[in-house]
């Protein structure tokens, strides 16, 4: 029993990280319809961004959080103005946006081959706490921490979307968005702003990651973007609620297949999971059956 | 039966072209005289020798071939035992040559390729006429010339071909370095003896034959000699999460956690067992050297009580392999690596058995390769029954962020 919860927590820190990048993906896909590739390489460069701070830099933890938060927003609108802008508002093909993000994606991963070198690189330790013993559990500290941030994340983001005037335009934008420019939105600004949470909160979940997991690749964001993508989609993409449940499911499957199944068949069973759920509910778990407007 | 007779022709039609462009290549390299274009790159210091060899008869010189990959993906193996060999060579000549005649080695680039391997063995057994081959050096390619030289009969030895087929069912066929589940079984044995351990858990690469080469290895020796495995988990390769496979592990509460794999994995997983508690004395093999490299500073204390086993340490104190390592980085500029090691022993240990042999015929060759008994840079070399080498592994730990040299180990 003390395992079966050892467990399950372990899986729930790290669905926390999916999860919080699940957020950025259900997100963007709520807002303009764009599933949007180079996420997963979000969280990469949010890691790298990190680690040179620093290490390179010497700066204490709490300021690298938040140049990493900050530079991945940026670089989160950059990607918008730059690849996506133009044919979201050219109303260009769906496939070709889908395709400019896997550019993207390939870019960013090939320029920080160029920078920091394929190999991988260690990060340093970020919260030196012993294990957290809760009766006879021993847990991680980095599990307890993922999971508090990432509940703490996705309050403020409920909190963002339902309260603030801001979110206010990004429901009106995720709506209609023509409607919304005819209320006098700048839906631009809008989608720009998405963009930015989803990147800053991508970057909270690079941090998370690199406690856990203190090594950092280029190519880390393809499996991490990938598995937070099923996330979003199990959860019901374009919820928030959703991409959060989505990621803690993903991680507590994951766990309880390595460590009562197989470790062979994790990928197996995490896939196979999301089969299941689109078969019988094919808008996922929390997402709403949009009625095709005439 | 029109087309079946088409496509045989076809088929002829290619072979006979491909056989045409290849002893085309060989032989356009031949007639433009002895030095190929990789021996002008790699080896300057060997024309001299040649030039003084020339012109006395050729029984002057005992001629010993050499395969190595000086270019392409793996040239860096290949240079590193080149280099090595040659700085053997030269001992052996400085000491009196073998059989009373000086040691002429003769090695050729083969690009990391088994057909350019095999090319160039054919140059070195029929044009050369070398009595003996040093070499190759990554595994395929050494499999692809171990079985042309079971055919001529030549004595052979690999410094690293590390698949266990190469030299399986070829009497004339050894090697100077560890085959990988020998680690797993000398582990096992120093868990039992020298760390008294009486369980183990083993956590291992379920995609790769290296890892799982020696989890087996080190899982069967210890269940005949009483060491009670109580997990033996896998992972996916490239997955950075190993929390739920610890979590099984430490309520098993194992002695030892044998952990076969590369030194990325290993800083992974060792600082996922410090953050969950995980006490257990943790081993590993030669895929552990370079683990401090991708530990930072501040996680380094994760790796305490390691034992990892290699076949040679730059911090051992041995005098030989000192000097070893200081001629090799006046000579090449580069620090010597595992490759170079063995590289040097290989050639010595040829050397001593053509010597022991008395005559450069390959049966009484081979038999004295297999009475090996030769005291190198690695330790004491005997040879099995499969021409692997037995000898005394490297304990290596790690203490106060930095490798350090426990003990050789001999199971």
């Amino acid at each position: 029993m003390n395992v079966f919860m050892t467990q399950t927590l372990n899986g729930l820190g790290l669905g926390s990280i999916y999860a919080l990048i699940a957020l950025g993906y259900s997100m963007v896909y709520g807002i303009v319809k764009l599933i949007n590739f180079a996420h997963g390489d979000i969280i990469m460069v949010g890691g790298y961004v990190v680690l040179l701070m620093m290490v390179t830099m010497g700066l204490p933890l709490w300021m690298a959080v938040i140049g990493s938060v900050l530079f991945c927003a940026l670089a989160g609108v950059l990607i918008e103005r730059i690849a996506y802008r133009r044919l979201l508002n050219h109303g260009a093909p769906r496939i070709s946006l889908l395709i400019t993000a896997i550019g993207v994606s390939i870019f960013l991963q090939n320029l920080f081959q160029l920078i920091f070198g394929s190999d991988a690189k260690s990060v340093p330790q970020m919260f030196a706490f012993p294990p957290i013993a809760i009766g006879s559990l021993q847990i991680a500290s980095s599990t307890i921490i993922n999971i508090v941030v990432s509940v703490l994340m996705m309050i403020g983001l409920h909190l963002l979307v339902n309260k603030s005037r801001m979110g206010k335009a990004m429901r009106a934008t995720s709506e209609d968005a023509g409607a919304a420019m005819l209320m006098g939105i700048n839906t631009n600004h809008t989608v720009a702003f998405t963009f930015a949470v989803g990147s800053a909160l991508a970057a909270v979940g690079a941090v998370l990651y690199c406690n856990t997991y203190p090594q950092l690749k280029p190519v880390m964001g393809n499996l991490l973007g990938l598995k937070a993508f099923v996330a979003a989609v199990l959860g019901g993409i374009g919820s928030i609620p959703g991409a959060m449940l989505g990621g803690y499911i993903l991680g507590v499957a994951e766990s309880w297949t390595k460590s009562y199944i197989s470790s062979n068949l994790t990928d197996a069973v995490v896939f196979g999971i999301l089969i299941v759920v689109l078969l019988l509910k094919p808008t996922g778990l929390l997402g709403k059956n949009v009625k095709e407007k005439v | 039966m029109k087309r079946m007779l088409a496509t045989l022709l076809a088929a002829a039609m290619l072979v006979s072209m491909s056989a045409c462009s290849s002893s085309s290549s060989t032989e356009s390299s031949a007639p433009g005289g002895e030095p190929a274009s990789s021996e002008d790159a790699a080896a300057p210091e060997e024309p001299p020798e040649e030039d003084d060899a020339a012109p006395t008869a050729d029984g002057e010189t005992i001629k010993i071939g050499g395969l190595a990959p000086l270019t392409g993906d793996v040239s860096q193996y290949g240079t590193a035992v080149d280099n090595a060999v040659k700085l053997a060579v030269a001992d052996i000549n400085a000491a009196g040559g073998v059989l009373g005649k000086q040691v002429e080695y003769i090695c050729y680039d083969e690009k990391g390729d088994a057909n350019e391997a095999v090319n160039a063995y054919n140059k070195l057994v029929n044009d050369d006429g070398v009595v003996a081959l040093v070499g190759d050096v990554t595994s395929k390619p050494t499999e692809a010339v171990a079985q042309r030289a079971l055919d001529d009969n030549l004595p052979m030895i690999t410094a690293s071909g590390t698949a266990e087929g190469i030299t399986q069912g070829r009497p004339n066929v050894f090697r100077a370095c560890f085959i990988d589940p020998f680690q797993g079984q000398l582990m096992a044995s120093y868990a039992i003896n020298k760390l008294g351990a009486k369980t183990a858990a083993i956590l291992f690469d379920n995609g790769d034959p290296y890892s799982t080469g020696i989890a087996d290895a080190f899982e069967a020796y210890a269940k005949e000699n009483g060491l009670e495995i109580v997990a033996k988990e896998g992972y996916q390769t490239g997955t950075p999460d190993f929390n739920s496979q610890l979590t099984t592990i430490k309520e098993k509460n194992p002695d030892v956690l044998m952990i076969p794999v590369y030194y990325q994995d290993v800083a992974l997983i060792a600082v996922q067992a410090k953050n969950l508690g995980l006490t257990s004395k943790m081993l590993g093999a030669d895929g552990w050297d370079g683990v401090l490299e991708k530990i930072d500073a501040s996680n380094v204390d994760a790796l305490k009580d390691v034992y990892f086993c290699s076949q040679y340490s730059a911090e051992s104190t041995d005098e030989n392999l000192q000097s070893f390592l200081a001629t090799y980085k006046e000579t090449y500029g580069l620090e010597a690596n595992m490759f170079a090691v063995l590289g040097y022993d290989a050639m010595q240990i040829m050397a001593a058995a053509i010597n022991k042999a008395g005559s450069t015929d390959p049966d009484a060759i081979i038999a004295a390769l297999g009475e090996t008994n030769y005291a190198g840079l690695t330790g004491t070399t005997t040879f099995d029954e499969s021409n692997n080498p037995v000898r005394e592994a490297i304990i290596t730990t790690v203490a106060d962020g930095a490798y350090k040299f426990v003990e050789n180990y001999k199971m």
